[in-house]
């Protein structure tokens, strides 16, 4: 392989983790507060096909962004009064809303299928840095969204382990009764970080019909949701893990269809496996007690936190 | 939670039956036929459609629903309006489906879809009066009939045209899964292209998808990295079309016209047209001519060009008039019956003879097809 094949794979590992990362990064921050939501597949897709048909109406993505934004926060919002107010199974509640998001957006979109963008986000390297050799071509020639992602990543990353509003997230993910008992809102926290972590996953799957196919199909998010909610794990719930392990899961695609070119046979199967092989590596290994302390899951990840029953 | 929390269980109801609204029944919607008389007072004939997606997918399921409206245009007695979207291919579901299609009277009924071929013959058996016809299967029964295009067809007069346009001889072909189906198609435009162009290699990459656009846009980028100028596409998205008009190269779409989706770079598409195979049915069955016996291969029906099944969108403007002209060649010999694709003397990858000189693959060898002709680039796992 030379340089250019390796610089290839390398930027097309970048925009096919992309979408995957926003999910990831959304899970992140839900699951800090103590929320598994598993609706990130659901919540991707109407992202993508309320995404779609705003940008393709007001002939704006940016629109098209917020609206999937907006739309990702609703869908979230379900999921919080279903697992925070009303304290329903969030296993139970984050599947049904895959399966609601799924159905929803199919019924929205139906009327937009097979029709073109004419707005998509477009690549528009940055002056300057693009032109480095290797590093400009991978990481300098992208689309907006892109430029976005290498900012929230550093400014999540920040404010998750360095504010004192990220040690009231986590705070209320590891322990919500002593977080309560500090006078933290456990409530109004696993709210906004749900809603918020929707509106990422809005932003993965607007990715998809705004720049990477500029078009709504189907079900296109193609179980990317299921492979953010793996990366999660992955990353060991943090924001900077969950970069890498975004590109390296999308790298694995590019990958194999370059190796398809160059005639070397691994099967897609086999690669399609890789990142929840990886996931399932990390889980056994963050089960370990004393690693566990240090980069393991939150404490309260998936309980409903009861008042009254402190 | 020492108590049952009843606000979560109302919660986790509410929930589950919006969900199963959305997907299950939401999804599937059946026309239910408001007059089946027409002024006289008449009796129609009522067909019905079962279908894999939803009808406005711009692609295989798109393709039949013309076909239905075509069939409703041109028969004045067909009453077609019972139609099923969105039926999964599992037999408790496609059976119910099936069965509940007969119960609304209707006495002839297509399934398009791979996964409906034995719910269609376990419905079938239970009513011998009703015609049934399965679409890209492989049996049938008394009354149950299997049919097919010869999309290879198309598929041949769309390599000649990608022949003629590739400078670099490298033409990417974004394939979805290694069966016979998809090989043939490869194999037919891998013909056309070497016709015109000998020197040309189709290079394929499989994605194991038909939907996922994002995916086939990847491997339409890892061909044309690998030199392709030329995207030829097995994948019901326009992603791997997409791909090519944004490094400014060109491309064959599939399933519908995909100019619209990358305007640039689609010179033409092979598309499906089932209308007139659906009325030529629908009138044989009704004159009592219909004959489901196995005619060609396994199937009942394997129309092409010449029935019209088959054929080519419109090219777009950067296709030459030299070009064209030879399209036009030969399409008609192929209509004209004598000479079809796969007639010898064609090579396997390994350039060793496989179809002696004058001689025509029979057509269940067509339908079994799992080797690549020479000029083919990659491997069938």
């Amino acid at each position: 392989m030379n340089q250019e094949i390796i610089v290839a794979i390398l930027a097309t590992a970048i925009t096919a983790g992309t979408p995957i990362l926003y999910a990831a990064l959304g899970e992140v921050l839900a699951e800090r507060a103590g929320i598994l939501n598993l609706g990130v597949e659901g919540i991707m897709l109407v992202g993508a096909v309320s995404g779609f048909i705003l940008a393709l109406h007001t002939a704006n993505p940016w629109t098209g962004l917020a609206v999937a934004m907006l739309a990702g926060g609703l869908m979230a919002l379900i999921h919080a009064l279903l697992t925070v107010t009303l304290k329903a199974n969030q296993v139970v509640s984050g599947l049904a809303l895959t399966m609601f998001g799924t159905g929803l957006s199919g019924y929205l979109g139906k009327a937009y299928v097979g029709k073109p963008l004419p707005v998509p986000f477009k690549v528009t390297p940055i002056p300057v840095l693009s032109d480095i050799p290797v590093i400009g071509p991978v990481f300098f020639q992208h689309d907006p969204l892109v430029y976005l992602s290498y900012i929230l990543v550093p400014a999540l990353w920040f404010f998750v382990f360095r504010t004192r509003a990220g040690l009231h997230l986590r705070a209320v993910g590891e322990n919500p009764a002593a977080a309560d008992s500090m006078g933290i809102n456990v409530f109004f926290i696993r709210y906004i970080y749900v809603i918020i972590g929707g509106m990422l996953a809005g932003i993965g799957g607007a990715y998809l019909s705004l720049h990477y196919v500029p078009s709504w199909m189907e079900n296109m998010t193609a179980g990317r949701g299921w492979i953010a909610v793996a990366l999660v794990i992955f990353a060991t719930w943090n924001p900077a893990n969950a970069l890498w392990g975004a590109y390296f899961f999308g790298g694995l695609d590019a990958l194999g269809f370059r190796l398809q070119t160059l005639n070397v046979m691994i099967s897609p199967y086999f690669l399609k496996m890789l990142p929840y092989i990886f996931t399932i590596v990390v889980l056994i290994l963050v089960t370990k007690r004393n690693i566990t302390n240090h980069i393991g899951a939150p404490q309260a990840l998936g309980l409903p936190y009861d008042r009254e029953e402190r | 939670m020492k108590k049952i929390n009843f606000k979560a269980v109302l919660a986790l109801t509410t929930v589950l039956l919006v969900a199963l609204l959305a997907t299950g029944c939401g999804g599937q919607e059946s026309k239910q036929s408001e007059q089946s008389k027409d002024q006289q007072g008449e009796e129609k004939l009522k067909v019905g459609f079962v279908y894999i997606g939803p009808v406005d997918d711009a692609g295989w399921t798109a393709a039949h629903e013309q076909g239905r409206q075509y069939l409703e245009e041109q028969l004045p007695y067909v009453d077609a309006s019972d139609y099923v979207e969105n039926v999964p291919e599992n037999p408790s579901d496609a059976e119910r489906v099936i069965t509940q299609l007969v119960e609304q009277g209707n006495k002839i009924i297509f399934t398009t879809s791979f996964g409906y071929m034995d719910p269609t013959i376990n419905v079938a058996k239970k009513y011998p009066d009703v015609t049934f016809l399965h679409c890209s299967g492989y049996r049938t029964a008394e009354n149950v009939g299997a049919y097919f295009g010869r999309m290879y067809q198309a598929r041949y007069l769309s390599g000649l045209v990608a022949g003629k346009a590739t400078k670099s001889n490298i033409i990417g072909y974004v394939a979805a899964f290694p069966i016979p189906e998809v090989i043939r198609g490869i194999n037919g435009f891998t013909l056309g292209v070497r016709k015109v162009n000998p020197d040309a290699k189709v290079k394929v990459v499989w994605t194991n998808t038909w939907i996922d656009a994002a995916a086939a846009k990847d491997a339409a980028v890892a061909l044309l990295d690998a030199g392709a100028d030329v995207i030829a596409q097995h994948q019901d998205s326009p992603g791997p079309q997409q791909a090519a008009e944004a490094v400014g190269k060109l491309g064959i779409g599939y399933n519908s016209d995909m100019s619209k989706m990358a305007p640039k770079a689609v010179m033409t598409s092979p598309v499906w047209n089932w209308g007139p195979y659906y009325v030529d049915t629908v009138k044989a069955i009704k004159e009592g001519t219909f004959d489901s016996t196995p005619k060609y291969g396994s199937l009942t029906y394997w129309g092409g060009l010449a029935e019209g099944v088959v054929g080519l969108a419109p090219f777009g403007p950067m296709v030459s008039e030299d070009t064209k002209q030879l399209v036009e060649q030969e399409k008609q010999r192929i209509i004209g019956g004598e000479w079809d694709v796969f007639t010898g003397p064609i090579k396997d990858q390994k350039g060793e003879i496989k179809i002696p000189d004058g001689q025509k693959m029979s057509d269940q060898e067509l339908l079994e097809m799992n080797w690549f002709v020479e000029g083919v680039e990659g491997t069938i796992k």
